[in-house]
């Protein structure tokens, strides 16, 4: 039986470690990437912080997820997009995303990509469906 | 696709990326505080109807009802609990949380 690959995608758009949701987003993620679907993952508004490199949490005691999403393309979570917009209102470049895995072949690290507001519209449009965090 | 937004415009951005995002033929049904932005007349008002180019907005009765909005930015229909559920049966969803 042949049956389409359900798209799934993921929008963050909470700041990380003011709320618990940007952790348990994460964490629908990987148990979603445990089965076979095409997933995305989209960071607008503050939850371009997630993805921003040198979050270090220790002071406040939790564990953080830096290193998780630092493994997302080793959970086969390759499709990682941030909203250009919203990036740079927050006065982010792309050189301060965090790297989320590394190139097979090359071992050249992999950053989420940049991309503008119509480009995501477009696939959210594609989705079956769309997880808010 | 349905864009629902339960948020006040007046207290955060998450209608104005809302818009941002709207495509053309997209539905945006305002619910719960999202409905403040229904109301004629006040400072997000244009924003409102600027998305009305691309975009039908709803506005959910029971919330409108609830804080007594009465005056509405003109375009904007008001739809019931099962007017809710007859978008979402139409379209895919995004929930702007």
């Amino acid at each position: 039986m042949s049956e389409e690959k359900k798209k799934i995608m993921f929008t963050v758009r909470k700041a990380p470690h003011g709320s618990i949701y940007v952790y348990e987003g994460l964490e629908v993620k990987l148990i979603m990437a445990a089965y076979d679907a095409d997933i995305s993952v989209v960071f607008v508004d503050d939850g371009v912080f997630a993805v921003k490199q040198g979050q270090n949490t220790k002071a406040l005691g939790i564990k953080g997820f830096a290193a998780t999403y630092g493994a997302l393309v080793d959970y086969e979570i390759t499709k990682v997009f941030v909203d250009r917009q919203s990036m740079e209102e927050r006065g982010m470049s792309e050189d301060d995303l965090l790297v989320i895995g590394e190139d097979e072949d090359t071992e050249e690290p992999i950053k989420p990509q940049v991309v503008d507001s119509d480009e995501i519209a477009a696939m959210m449009a594609e989705q079956h469906n769309i997880l808010a965090f | 696709m349905l864009h629902t937004v339960n948020k006040s415009p007046f207290q955060n951005t998450t209608l104005e990326s809302c818009i941002r995002f709207t495509r053309p033929g997209d539905v945006i049904l305002l619910i719960e505080d999202g409905v403040l932005a229904a109301q004629a007349d006040t400072s997000k008002s244009d924003m409102l109807s600027q998305a009305m180019a691309t975009a039908e907005v709803y506005a959910l009765q029971a919330d409108l009802q609830a804080r007594a909005l009465t005056e509405l930015v003109p375009g904007v229909k008001v739809t019931d609990y099962e007017g809710f559920v007859e978008l979402v049966e139409k379209h895919s969803t995004h929930a702007w949380l």
